[in-house]
């Protein structure tokens, strides 16, 4: 999301989630470009799921709450950390990759 | 009944053959027009043979053909322009030209507004402004300009034949022979209605052309204007300017596009068997055009839609042209590059004996207007009620031929699959005058729910209203109506308006659509899933489409260099696009 400053804000998240996602590989999707973003799910210990986002744009908490939450709504993940570098992307190209990467660990 | 003539005051009567019997002149036009050419010729001297005029003595020509307050037609176009002339315009003394009234559908080179800068013109009746938007708005604050209207290409065309007649116009062409006659080539574009206009009104013809034909006997490829219409013709140094205007590069197409294309194609073409359609400009069409010849083929759908197009030769249409999917193509104008391929396929282009196409923008506009079922396209911002504006504040950009493509008209009295399934949609349950049977065209706004920077495209207020105020125009600049929009296609949907019978209901269908934007998260929520229940908001899933399907591996050329490929090497694209 846009407005490109230097200095990146970083936002977290956390939720319970029902599906157990157990052991995987780290997954990586996207790439660190103008309006797009790189996601990494990695496997952590406990119920949750974590999201760290970093971003390139400022002031853009509330929709980055709302993407991250309904992408929580549609898989429900738990024992899940995601990391989001973040260049600008648009909401649906976030919540792309986002569906992108929990089909991979799904699979 | 008799009527009584004593009742009649006889006064008028008398008045009325008062004035009968005082001689009228009716042929002032005419005259006026006979003073110009003697003023022209008599600047020119030697510099005059025939029609032709040295290109030295050009500014000569024009101060003495103009005349304060004129009004001037430039041909500035979607793609060709008359450069030269806009040029030579721009730098004439305002001592002795000015006050003019520019009359022009597209205001695309500095020079259309170096003119007004200058204190050469004061006046402007426009459809589109693209590039030069920003300027503009900058001109018409600063008072150093006054709008008229913003028209479409249409209803400007349609001016110059009731009270915008040109008395001087100034057009471009390709060549000319010794008697004047014109080659236009493939980018015939608006000359033929200009040059109508203004050589029935007496009015004056400066061409400017890239070839003069010398010898008696060389004969142009064909005729596209007739020679008795043209006064004056001037070899440029330069060939005119055309702007490349509809050429995307597939390389540039996201995935999300091709998410919203897939949607379009399935939900939209399909579902109404859309065999007529015009493309507006823009990366999320070039996405369907790319998608044809693969997601539509593996849906069947080859033969039963996009058969015959209203459209310029979009480079992105070749795969689906030459996979057989396209009967005919109108063209508003032509496009760089595109030449040897039009060439190539006279069967679905419109060519003449010559071998060459032949655009048209008026009869094209037509033909988008009257013939076609679908009109899709993009805009910058879409309101509640639907109304979709490209105009935002500081930038008065027009719309050229969108406001006549994205409406039903109200003329037409012919049939077809699409329009009358469209047309039951929205009338169905109602009784009355609005229950009367008729058609209605399809009219698809396709946005992504942001724009670059985190622009959203769906806001509570347009900034169309704004802009009113500020340019002092009577009517907000928007170009589709709510009321005339029957679909909006976003990443997160389709949401069929047709089917709305309430404010409120089309208020949440956009809503429903609108994504993350602060009109999509104000949603009632409970209402978007009862509309989504009875299918006038559905999401991809509902179309039976999977997202995960959505890669670009789907687009059937994925750069320039394919579609290259695609055209057997006959598409040559301008060389910013080549990066092989």
């Amino acid at each position: 999301m846009t407005g490109i400053s230097p200095e990146l804000e970083t936002l977290e998240y956390r939720w319970e989630g029902q599906r157990e996602a157990g052991d995987f590989p780290p997954v990586l999707v996207g790439v660190v470009g103008s309006g797009n973003l790189e996601v990494l799910l990695e496997p952590e210990a406990g119920p949750a799921c974590t999201v760290r986002i970093e971003t390139s744009a400022r002031g853009f908490g509330d929709i980055w709450h709302a993407v991250v939450r309904d992408f929580h709504r549609r898989h429900d993940l738990a024992g899940v950390r995601i990391s989001i570098h973040d260049m600008g992307a648009t909401p649906a190209v976030v919540s792309l990759r986002l569906d992108q990467a929990a089909r991979e660990i799904a699979a | 009944m008799i009527l009584d003539n004593r009742l009649i005051d006889a006064q008028p009567l008398a008045d009325y053959r008062t004035a009968m019997a005082t001689p009228t002149s009716w042929n002032t036009r005419a005259s006026d027009r006979a003073q110009r050419l003697a003023r022209a010729a008599e600047a020119l001297g030697p510099a005059l043979a025939g029609k032709r005029v040295d290109p030295d003595a050009l500014p000569r020509l024009l101060q003495a053909v103009l005349r304060p307050g004129d009004r001037v037609c430039l041909e500035g176009n979607n793609q060709k322009q008359a450069d030269f002339l806009a040029a030579t315009l721009a730098a004439l003394d305002p001592a002795t030209v000015h006050g003019l009234h520019m009359v022009q559908s597209v205001v695309a080179l500095p020079e259309h507004l170096d003119v007004f800068e200058n204190g050469i013109a004061e006046r402007l009746d426009f459809s589109f402004s693209g590039p030069q938007a920003a300027r503009l708005a900058q001109l018409v604050s600063d008072g150093s300009l006054r709008l008229g209207a913003i028209h479409t290409y249409l209803e400007l065309f349609a001016r110059y034949f009731v009270d915008l007649t040109p008395r001087v116009a100034l057009v471009a062409a390709q060549a000319a022979d010794a008697d004047g006659n014109l080659y236009t080539g493939p980018n015939t574009e608006d000359t033929p209605a200009i040059l109508e206009a203004t050589a029935f009104s007496g009015g004056i013809v400066i061409v400017q052309v890239n070839e003069l034909l010398d010898a008696p006997d060389a004969s142009l490829p064909r005729v596209d204007v007739p020679g008795g219409w043209v006064d004056f013709i001037v070899k440029a140094p330069r060939p005119h300017y055309i702007e490349p205007l509809f050429t995307r590069d597939p390389a540039q197409i996201s995935e999300i596009q091709v998410l919203m294309a897939m949607m379009a194609i399935k939900g939209i073409y399909a579902e109404y068997g859309v065999q007529r359609l015009n493309h507006g400009i823009g990366f999320d069409t070039a996405a369907i055009e790319l998608l044809l010849p693969t997601y539509g083929e593996a849906l069947g759908l080859k033969g039963k839609i996009c058969s015959h197009w209203a459209l310029n030769p979009h480079p992105t249409l070749i795969p689906a042209i030459e996979a057989g999917w396209v009967k005919s193509i109108h063209s508003f104008g032509s496009e760089l590059g595109m030449e040897h391929y039009l060439r190539a396929r006279p069967d679905v282009f419109f060519t003449g004996a010559d071998g060459s196409m032949r655009s048209n923008r008026a009869m094209c506009q037509v033909a988008g207007h009257y013939a076609c079922d679908l009109f899709i396209g993009s805009t910058l911002q879409l309101d509640l009620q639907g109304n979709s504006s490209t105009a935002t504040l500081g930038r008065i950009a027009g719309f050229g031929g969108a406001p006549n493509m994205g409406t039903d008209a109200g003329g037409r009295r012919h049939g077809s699959p699409a329009w009358m399934k469209a047309g039951d949609q929205a009338r169905g349950g109602r009784s009355g005058v609005a229950g009367v049977p008729k058609g209605r065209k399809l009219v698809v706004q396709m946005v992504e729910t942001f724009r670059e920077h985190m622009r959203p495209a769906f806001v509570d207020r347009l900034d169309a209203w704004e802009l009113r105020e500020q340019a002092g125009l009577d009517l907000p600049p928007i170009m589709i109506y709510g009321e005339d929009v029957t679909h909006i296609l976003t990443e997160e949907g389709l949401a069929n308006l047709l089917l709305c019978r309430t404010d409120e209901e089309r208020e949440q269908a956009i809503r429903g659509v609108a994504g993350y934007t602060a009109v999509g998260l104000a949603r009632d929520h409970a209402m978007v899933e009862n509309l989504r229940d009875r299918g006038i908001v559905q999401r991809p899933e509902d179309l039976g489409i999977d997202s995960r399907q959505a890669t670009r591996n789907l687009l059937a050329a994925r750069s320039i260099r394919d579609l290259v490929r695609a055209s057997g090497g006959l598409y040559q694209p301008p060389k910013r696009f080549r990066h092989w």
